[in-house]
């Protein structure tokens, strides 16, 4: 009996190591390493690409651009295409982790409006590096029924009646960009004497925070959990959906445009499927999918005329008219020493 | 006592109410429905998490054990210096922080150019099985008389024919649960996957991770529930045997 | 004989050179990174950096806070060990197994569960209301850090005192009440000395673990309360700071290694089951 228990034990091992083998060796042709934001895209385009070219996606998430960075610059796996920011990109174009992409092979590149590519300009000069996926602003989310008075400002993070009914974003950048903004200064300061107002500033505020979150704004803003979040302008739309009590404004002191777009990594295995992919993704019927699960303004313009509900395709939420809005700024890449310094300040924040 | 078991079990009745929620936020209640347990198995993402978690814990748990079971034979033989030391290393990985366990490995790992991946969760696995293994195997290898297996070679056994039918039997509830152990361990480990973890690659615990952050999906609740319940059903089983008690025995030599 | 002690001791090869690649040289690695800074020279600004204000506060707060939760353990488990070692065995194994079963369940979820319990409108909070209670207010505070690693962590110290106390010969408490011991002297003069290993394996069991997380400080902290274990996790996960973060967990290995020294001072017996 117990031979037969090793037999079967030493059988089931020799399966496994098989199994892990093939994991292993199973970058061949039929491939592509996809790594995007957390619920960033429709899960059946997917399965569609998959149907339609016969390459297996791998699909792999990350939650801010500097959890996802590290993983990039250490190689430990290498993905295919990627989706970071604006700002994030300019870091890894400039530390030589991208390749140029060849817009030739990406025909449906053309369907994003050329208004986006001219914006993209500001972090990928000449477009050689990143095709957009999604665009937005940050601003605030906050619930009619919890608040009375006219929110147009930042500065009703700091009103202390609402203490416990905050949600600051846990991300360096934009922590930072709400106070620096609110005080009037650049979001892409270097300059110590504003970067430490802003620190003294969000330490002033931290009392008054309930959490910070990143994604879960959205789960507790919906709960009726706070009266106030910070959150990107793509949330709105679906939060609202869940609970119509909710608004979303962008503030008058100014925010964040920020553009999430595709690239693909200088150690890209599978080159021609990244670009397969990414191809697929500007498809107006695909592009029209994503838009419609994540809510995120698309800049695919044929997208956005194949969409039927008129209100939402005028949705001053999902396509605002920028010109509208005074002080607004995308972000910079701050160079090492920069990003080192909003660390440490960060750190000093979350740590008091 | 009640109120001990209420403390434990609240958060788990919590969760078994919120597979049963039709509202997709756990913030809202929006009545009854069994809907998940249907999607459940569609959904793709989250069997195959169930998959990998159970395939690394079945080979990691294997793997240490016959690697840890034989190196306790070895063990044994030492000089006391030297096994001291040995035991002292195996000490490394449990007494140490997972945090600091986790880093380690991935340093390893990336410095030596491996592929992220299932392989590596599994190589970090196995290595912090190891040691719940030779621990469970080691005092039953320690009260072994070794007359018997002496006896054993007198008799013309050879020296494997004799460990298999000598020395296994004995050491073979140590053995046992050392796998119980770890497996379990396995199972439930975050932190080292977290750290070890490669693309496309989730178990059971760094999918939920990467969930909590974007709201919980409800099909996840509902495979909790149904594993917990499998759980209550086989310890059941087990415990109303009459020769019972085995499990306990098994995690009072963890504890 | 001796040729076969030889083969038997090479049995252990394949996990020797297992524990040297997987255990010691990536231990190794880290102290590599922790004494070197970007540039690969050699450099103590990593460990001193510990003594950073923010560092230093996720140090003392993790030591201050995981001391706290071990006392509560401690406190909490040692009447319920006693209770259970009194039962019979039935509904001994019974009451054991209502520990164990909880553990079945992924512990991100069930530390996740308390935060949908203690939330504001959370099902806590709804209960006391509808009494007219007031509400409570301890999520996303230290104290619910707390709640969430005595929670967390409970079962590893009931197991080994249980484990420890029922094994205590009846015959000797016996013999001291017929020598005129009252129940308090029976415990303080018996039972506790004579459990003295399974509290040590309990506070080895639950401090380490408390000392050092990063998930429950962030799922019931709101990310507002930083431990050194969140500290030295978004060092190597956001700020891609590995040679910080090596420096930090060597510090961090420094206060594991002190208290399992200082946990075998009192463990006269030599018995814990780990050293």
């Amino acid at each position: 009996m117990k031979r037969y228990l090793c037999a079967f034990a030493l059988a089931v091992l020799l399966a496994g190591v098989c199994l892990t083998g093939c994991g292993k060796n199973g970058s061949s042709k039929g491939e592509v390493v996809v790594y995007n934001w957390g619920e960033y895209i429709d899960p059946d385009t997917l399965s569609m690409f998959e149907e339609e070219t016969g390459i297996k996606v791998i699909y792999d998430e990350f939650e801010t651009n500097e959890t996802m960075y590290p993983k990039v610059e250490a190689g430990a796996t290498v993905y295919d295409v990627i989706c970071p920011s604006d700002y994030t990109i300019r870091k890894m174009i400039e530390n030589d982790l991208l390749q140029e992409i060849d817009l030739d092979h990406i025909p449906n590149a053309k369907n994003i409006g050329a208004q986006y590519y001219k914006e993209a300009e500001g972090f990928d000069p000449g477009n050689r590096y990143a095709v957009p996926y999604c665009w937005g602003t940050v601003g605030i989310l906050y619930n009619k029924t919890m608040v009375d008075e006219k929110v147009d400002s930042w500065e009703i993070l700091w009103d202390p009646k609402y203490k416990d009914n905050i949600l600051m974003q846990d991300s360096v950048r934009d922590a930072f960009m709400v106070a620096l903004k609110t005080k009037g200064y650049s979001m892409n300061t270097l300059d110590l004497d504003e970067l430490t107002e802003a620190k003294n500033y969000l330490l002033e505020q931290k009392p008054l925070v309930q959490a910070y979150v990143v994604d879960q704004v959205r789960d507790k803003m919906i709960g009726n959990e706070a009266a106030i979040g910070v959150i990107y302008s793509g949330e709105a739309i679906y939060t609202q959906r869940e609970n119509p009590d909710l608004e979303y404004v962008i503030p008058k002191e100014g925010t964040n445009v920020w553009i999430d777009s595709w690239v693909i990594p200088k150690n890209a295995k599978n080159l021609e499927n990244a670009e397969k992919f990414i191809d697929f993704m500007c498809r107006p019927d695909i592009a029209l999918m994503n838009f419609e699960y994540i809510t995120y303004s698309t800049p695919n313009d044929a997208a956005r005329e194949l969409i039927e509900d008129e209100e939402i395709k005028n949705s001053p939420i999902a396509f605002p008219d920028l010109s509208q809005y005074d002080h607004l700024e995308t972000y910079t890449y701050l160079g090492q020493e920069g990003d080192e310094l909003y660390n440490e300040l960060w750190k000093e924040v979350k740590s008091e | 006592m009640f109120l001990i078991a209420l403390f434990l079990y609240a958060p788990i009745i919590t969760l078994i109410v919120l597979s049963f929620n039709s509202s997709k936020t756990r913030a809202k209640w929006g009545g009854f429905t069994t809907k998940w347990y249907v999607s459940l198995f569609k959904n793709d993402a989250i069997m195959s998490a169930l998959f990998n978690t159970l395939l690394i814990a079945l080979v990691a748990s294997l793997v240490s054990t016959l690697i840890g079971t034989i190196a306790c034979i070895s063990i044994m033989n030492l000089r006391k210096k030297t096994r001291s030391l040995v035991m002292g290393v195996t000490n490394i990985p449990m007494l140490n922080a997972e945090i600091v366990t986790g880093i380690s490995l991935m340093l390893l790992f990336i410095s030596f150019n491996f592929r992220f991946g299932l392989g590596t969760i599994l190589l970090s696995h196995i290595t912090f099985c190891i040691p719940y293994v030779i621990l469970s195997v080691m005092p039953r290898m320690a009260q072994l008389d070794p007359h018997t297996y002496e006896a054993a070679l007198d008799l013309g056994a050879g020296p494997v024919y004799g460990y298999i039918k000598v020395v296994l039997p004995e050491i073979m509830p140590g053995i046992t649960a050392g796998f119980l152990m770890a497996f379990t361990m396995s199972i439930d480990d975050f932190i080292i996957t977290h750290f070890t973890k490669g693309a496309g690659v989730d178990t059971l615990s760094t999918k939920i991770y990467t969930e909590v952050k974007k709201g919980i999906k409800p099909e996840m609740y509902a495979l909790s529930t149904i594993i917990f319940l499998t759980v209550l059903v086989l310890l059941l089983l087990v415990n109303y045997k009459p020769a019972d008690r085995k499990k306990p025995a098994g995690k009072e030599q963890s504890a | 004989m001796n040729k076969q002690k030889r083969y038997r001791k090479l049995l252990g090869t394949p996990y020797y050179l297992w524990s040297v690649f997987f255990i010691i040289i990536p231990l190794g690695m880290v102290f590599y990174y922790g004494l070197t800074n970007r540039n690969g020279s050699l450099t103590f600004e990593n460990i001193a950096a510990i003594t950073q204000p923010e560092h230093i506060k996720g140090l003392f707060l993790a030591l201050g806070l995981s001391f706290l939760s071990t006392i509560i353990c401690i406190l909490l488990s040692y009447p319920l060990a006693m209770i259970l070692s009194a039962m019979k065995v039935s509904t001994k194994s019974f009451v054991v197994f209502i520990f164990i079963l909880p553990m079945w369940m992924n512990f991100l979820l069930r530390t996740m569960a308390w935060q949908t319990l203690l939330e504001k409108n959370g099902v806590i909070n709804s209960i006391l209301s509808f009494v007219g209670l007031p509400a409570l207010k301890i999520i996303n505070t230290p104290s619910a850090i707390v709640l969430g690693m005595v929670y967390n962590f409970l079962p590893f110290m009931v197991l080994p005192l249980y484990n420890c106390i029922s094994k205590i010969d009846e015959n000797v408490i016996n013999a001291a009440r017929d020598l005129g011991a009252n129940s308090f002297k029976v415990f303080t003069k018996i039972i506790l000395p004579l459990s003295v290993p399974g509290i040590i394996s309990g506070i080895t069991m639950v401090f380490i673990p408390a000392l050092t997380t990063f998930v429950i400080s962030k799922l019931l902290g709101g990310s507002k309360i930083l431990l050194i274990g969140n500290v030295i996790e978004e060092e190597f996960t956001q700020a891609s700071n590995w040679n910080l973060g090596s420096g930090l967990s060597i510090v961090l290995m420094i206060f594991i290694i002190i208290s399992i020294i200082i946990t075998n001072i009192f463990d006269k017996g030599g018995e814990s089951n780990f050293l």
